[in-house]
């Protein structure tokens, strides 16, 4: 009543973002390089950071160039570090917007939107004598997680990378095989060529009593699987997937109406509006022109086109349209 | 529709031609939209709030003239900056492609009697869509008024000046009555729609938080100062009522700014759309400052081609449309402040009495006295 309409946490945020009760945020303190796309961000966490396991994975929500964008990066900190600060640790890929941005623009300092951390590609709680960590490229990043936080007996890791300064975390491995705490193989794919799950044997001959965790591009993990399953252990393997959204932007496509579990066929000129309406889903409308905002909706997955300037918006939670001035650019989820 | 269309010269490939090079101006501002603006939006509603919490916190100790005075004229702008240049803008979307549900127009409330989902229709969506059609835009006079000779007279308008005095000091809730639609409401049958009982409602329950927050909790919280602290709250919203009218009349009703027939807008092109905007829209010239304080309203021209395009960037978009202005030959109406507000009530005043002659529009010589 005090502070009416706004809410005492909202004056309460602009001294102590990162205080117990604020929503979730944390700041960045430091962005150290890696390699020359790679880099490792530390971040306090805000008051109401509930920790992590390694392995899990957080997202984040960083303003570039003005827009909020979410993604999810793994947590490469072990789980108690004394300054209870973690890190995560992103690798940027060609045209990606939130990883550039942090692996080359990111300043301590900046506040950035957390959520709790989650994923279940993590450690049981009971120790397994021999360990198989299976990763490429950005994929050691969880894995880099799991082998900060808990040392097995006897570990195996083999990873693979184009070159050898591609290699995340390089030095700090090679540390660790220096000490005996890991043996590893470096598979420089762009000289070796891609790893041959089939050959594995020749690299990890007792690979089928470790319980192994993979972590890397979609046809790794598959042919791992693949692998796994023929030899009767699938339950030793544990995978994570990224999930890059690969939307490619067409002219129309398939619209489905979530909300109401509708479907239609849209062309890619005619308003998401017309096309809720003519396939009878209630749509909230208002000046059918595009300036009034009464009809935005959540675009939960696909893009959408604005019919104005083209430009092309892809789902990412959170993210509205205005139905009235945009066409399907390819299947998409209308929230309606 | 006016007895000298202003836009006669013009041929309709002429009016789509300058339809486009608008869409060009809009698209280049979107296209530059980014880390500036978002920084800029922020540190407004940054300053916003802490001039509103320092100035309550003065009011504490009210009790003393110079703190009474200090926390008056804080709490005075406070209200202003909330209602003009962050709720006004922030409702109208634009700020949305920020994607940060706190400076959003489906999450934002602002210090004002009017819940804003229900100011965002009667204004985004009807005002906007149909800028000064006669009957279809009731801001033409808010409905209680007749601001253009093309408007019927009646014998109510007699009181008109009044009526304006009245709504400028108690503005906030004219507001509200007029997104209700209330005298059009208030009949036996309509009153009791269900729809229209639970806007009403969400209204009463939006009045009485806002009330409670100002003349009571406020005031109480202040203890030996809770009279001045009341006093205070009040004047506050009183100068921010008659503020934002004292602006917004300037958007519309200055001598010099065009009404449309109903007729006249159907099938209107996009570039017709456009032409009635400029036409039909009026700028406040002045420092920054006073475009700040009446957000960016006195770029109103500019504001009513591009609704949703951030309000800091409508001082440069308006370099660009004046330039249009000048190329097609059409009247920019604009001037300072004080020369808009006189315009604006001078009209009250002369349409409250019926027009001399039926049809006959005062003189364009007659104007340029007036703005001379």
């Amino acid at each position: 009543m005090v502070t009416t309409p706004l809410l005492p946490s909202d004056y309460l945020d602009l001294v102590s973002p990162l205080r117990a009760g604020a929503d979730l945020r944390g700041r960045i303190e430091a962005v150290h390089p890696e390699t020359d796309d790679a880099a490792t961000i530390v971040i306090r966490p805000g008051r109401g950071w509930r920790g992590h396991t390694a392995g899990q994975y957080v997202r984040i929500g960083v303003d570039v160039d003005g827009v909020r964008l979410w993604r999810a990066y793994s947590l490469t900190s072990p789980t108690h570090r004394r300054d209870g600060r973690v890190t995560i640790t992103v690798k940027a890929i060609p045209d990606g917007k939130v990883s550039n941005h942090l692996v080359r623009r990111a300043r301590p300092g900046t506040l950035i939107q957390l959520d709790q951390p989650t994923g279940d590609f993590v450690l049981p709680p009971a120790k397994p004598a021999k360990v198989l960590y299976l990763t490429a490229g950005s994929g050691i990043t969880p894995v880099m997680g799991m082998l900060r936080d808990t040392r097995f007996d006897d570990v195996v890791m083999v990873h693979c990378a184009p070159r050898p300064q591609d290699v995340i975390f390089r030095d700090e491995l090679h540390g660790l095989v220096g000490e005996k705490k890991l043996r590893l193989t470096e598979v420089h794919t762009d000289t070796d060529g891609m790893l041959d799950i089939a050959r594995l044997d020749e690299l990890v001959p007792d690979w089928t009593e470790r319980e192994t965790w993979a972590c890397g591009p979609a046809g790794l993990l598959d042919a791992a699987e693949k692998q796994w399953s023929e030899y009767g252990v699938p339950e030793r393997l544990h995978t994570e997937r990224f999930r890059p959204s690969v939307v490619v932007a067409g002219d129309g496509g398939e619209v489905t109406f979530s909300a109401t579990g509708r479907t239609a066929a849209a062309d890619g000129a005619t308003p998401l509006l017309d096309v809720g309406e003519e396939a009878g889903v209630l749509m909230p409308s208002g000046c059918r022109m595009g300036i009034c905002f009464g009809c935005i909706t959540p675009l939960k997955s696909g893009a959408v086109r604005d019919l104005r300037t083209g430009e092309i918006t892809e789902a990412e939670p959170g993210v509205l349209i205005q139905t009235c001035v945009s066409a399907a650019a390819g299947p998409c989820d209308i929230e309606r | 529709m006016t007895a000298i269309d202003p836009t006669a010269h013009l041929t309709a490939e002429q009016i789509e031609e300058l339809g486009r090079e608008l869409d060009a101006i809009r698209d280049e501002v979107i296209a530059g939209r980014g880390e500036k603006d978002a920084a800029y939006i922020r540190k407004v509603i940054s300053a916003q709030r802490k001039l509103e919490l320092v100035s309550r916190g003065v009011l504490l100790f009210s009790i003393f003239p110079p703190a009474w005075l200090l926390g008056t004229a804080g709490l005075s702008v406070a209200k202003i900056m909330d209602n003009m240049e962050i709720g006004h803008n922030v409702l109208h979307g634009q700020w949305d492609w920020m994607r940060d549900p706190k400076i959003h127009s489906t999450t934002w409330e602002w210090d004002h009697v009017s819940p804003s989902d229900q100011w965002k229709h009667s204004h985004n969506e009807l005002h906007h869509t149909y800028t000064n059609v006669i009957g279809k835009d009731n801001d033409l006079g808010y409905g209680i008024m007749r601001v253009d000779e093309d408007q019927k007279w009646h014998p109510m308008h007699l009181g008109q000046p009044l009526w304006n005095f009245i709504n400028a000091c108690f503005f906030e809730y004219g507001i509200a009555a007029y997104d209700l639609e209330l005298g059009k409401n208030l009949s036996k049958r309509r009153r009791k729609n269900p729809e229209f009982r639970a806007r009403a409602k969400a209204v009463g329950r939006k009045i009485r938080k806002q009330v409670l927050k100002d003349y009571v909790i406020h005031p109480l919280l202040s203890g030996p100062s809770f009279l001045p602290t009341l006093g205070a709250t009040f004047t506050a919203n009183l100068v921010r009522n008659i503020w934002s009218h004292s602006v917004i009349m300037c958007g519309h009703f200055p001598e010099g700014v065009q009404v449309f027939e109903r007729r006249s807008i159907k099938g209107e092109t996009r570039g017709q759309w456009y032409l009635r905007q400029m036409m039909g829209s009026a700028n406040i010239s002045g420092s920054k400052a006073m475009h700040f304080m009446t957000g960016n309203l006195s770029h109103q021209i500019e504001h009513h081609l591009f609704p949703d395009l951030p309000s800091n960037r409508y001082a440069e978009v308006a370099v660009k449309v004046r330039a249009l202005f000048e190329k097609y030959e059409l009247e920019y109406v604009t001037g300072p402040l004080p020369k808009q507000v006189f315009s604006a009530w001078r009209k009250v005043f002369r349409l409250s009495l019926p027009n001399k002659k039926p049809g006959v529009r005062t003189p364009d010589r007659e104007r340029e006295l007036v703005a001379a």
